[in-house]
């Protein structure tokens, strides 16, 4: 679909831009490069969270709300839907996509999994932003161990 | 993955919106990032270009535009096919010169500032949607064509609508390989 390269266009300059390396990598200093695209990712993730239809405004469940993500919004924003959900029914959840559209273009395999994490600081931002919209405040990280295969993981914080 | 994807209407929307809400997201972050105006637009076209320079490729792979002959000629596939086929709106083109190198695409709605009401408070010389301007640019250059692209007139800015100028420069080469009989 024409408008989802437009989107991955802008995304790819965006990390390229607005990701720097931290000077002093501390124990925090990874997390400072990254919050820019993920506070981006957050605010758009909000937004398109108050444009979801209005049933789903109205789940109350944890795992509905995570089955709705992985099914529904994933649908709408990658056209696909998530490979598969796990959770420890503790508030931990981790989603698991085979092959993440953002990622795909770059490698199949190992090489660039250092780079990884940069491409998918704004989805995990998007994630905590609607599930914020959605009443669960969220703690989201991503890791790949090889592409195009990531990993989200979704920390629910009780109030 | 082969088993079929249910697709609301509200979706599409989604997705419309994604591209939007993410410029929006991106244009509020060099407003944070730059203090002047001018730096924003500059950056905003920079990374336009850096954009056009690959999206012309997946243009060509999908539109299969013949070989065109005139500058006119591109301006209207830019607006008609280009314009329609990423944005879903086709802005009409004027020729602004009698040399036929200067050209206007003039866009009553911009699917960008779709959720812009006005320009930040001491932003008044931002060009909201520069990311356009330095796309075609870059698009274009990777054809072998030089060009300078800047908005003329912006809706965002009191203007009645939106007005985005492509000149096509002068190939200073071109004379230089003509064969002496």
């Amino acid at each position: 679909m024409a408008d989802t390269v437009l989107f991955e266009l802008l995304h790819t300059e965006m990390v390229a831009e607005l990701w720097a390396p931290d000077p002093d990598p501390g124990p925090g200093g990874q997390k400072t490069s990254l919050s820019v695209l993920e506070s981006m990712g957050f605010r758009v993730g909000q937004a398109l969270g108050e444009r979801l239809p209005q049933e789903t405004l109205g789940f109350r469940e944890e795992l509905e709300v995570l089955k709705f993500l992985c099914k529904d919004l994933w649908v709408a924003v990658f056209h696909k839907q998530m490979d598969s959900l796990r959770t420890n029914h503790q508030g931990t959840y981790v989603l698991q996509d085979n092959s993440f559209p953002l990622l795909v273009p770059m490698a199949s395999g190992r090489q660039y999994v250092e780079e990884a994490p940069k491409f998918l600081a704004f989805t995990c931002g998007l994630l905590c932003g609607a599930l914020g919209t959605l009443g669960f405040q969220s703690l989201v990280t991503a890791s790949v161990t090889a592409l195009p295969a990531c990993k989200f993981q979704v920390v629910i914080r009780k109030p | 993955m082969s088993r079929p994807v249910p697709r609301r209407p509200e979706y599409h929307k989604i997705n419309r919106d994604l591209l939007v809400l993410t410029y929006g997201a991106l244009v509020a972050q060099l407003c944070k990032d730059y203090e002047k105006d001018e730096d924003v637009n500059k950056y905003l076209d920079k990374m336009g270009y850096g954009i056009g320079t690959r999206l012309v490729e997946d243009f060509l792979a999908r539109s299969c535009v013949r070989r065109c002959h005139s500058y006119s000629e591109i301006t209207h596939i830019i607006a008609e096919v280009a314009f329609k086929m990423y944005l879903g709106v086709t802005p009409s083109v004027t020729c602004n010169n009698s040399s036929k190198n200067e050209f206007s695409l003039i866009l009553d709605k911009n699917p960008l500032s779709e959720f812009v009401e006005e320009l930040p408070a001491g932003r008044s010389s931002l060009c909201y949607c520069n990311l356009l301007c330095g796309i075609i640019r870059g698009a274009l250059e990777m054809v072998h064509l030089a060009v300078d692209v800047m908005f003329l007139q912006d809706r965002l800015k009191g203007d009645s609508v939106t007005e985005i100028g492509i000149t096509f420069l002068k190939q200073p080469e071109k004379k230089k390989y003509r064969r002496r009989k």
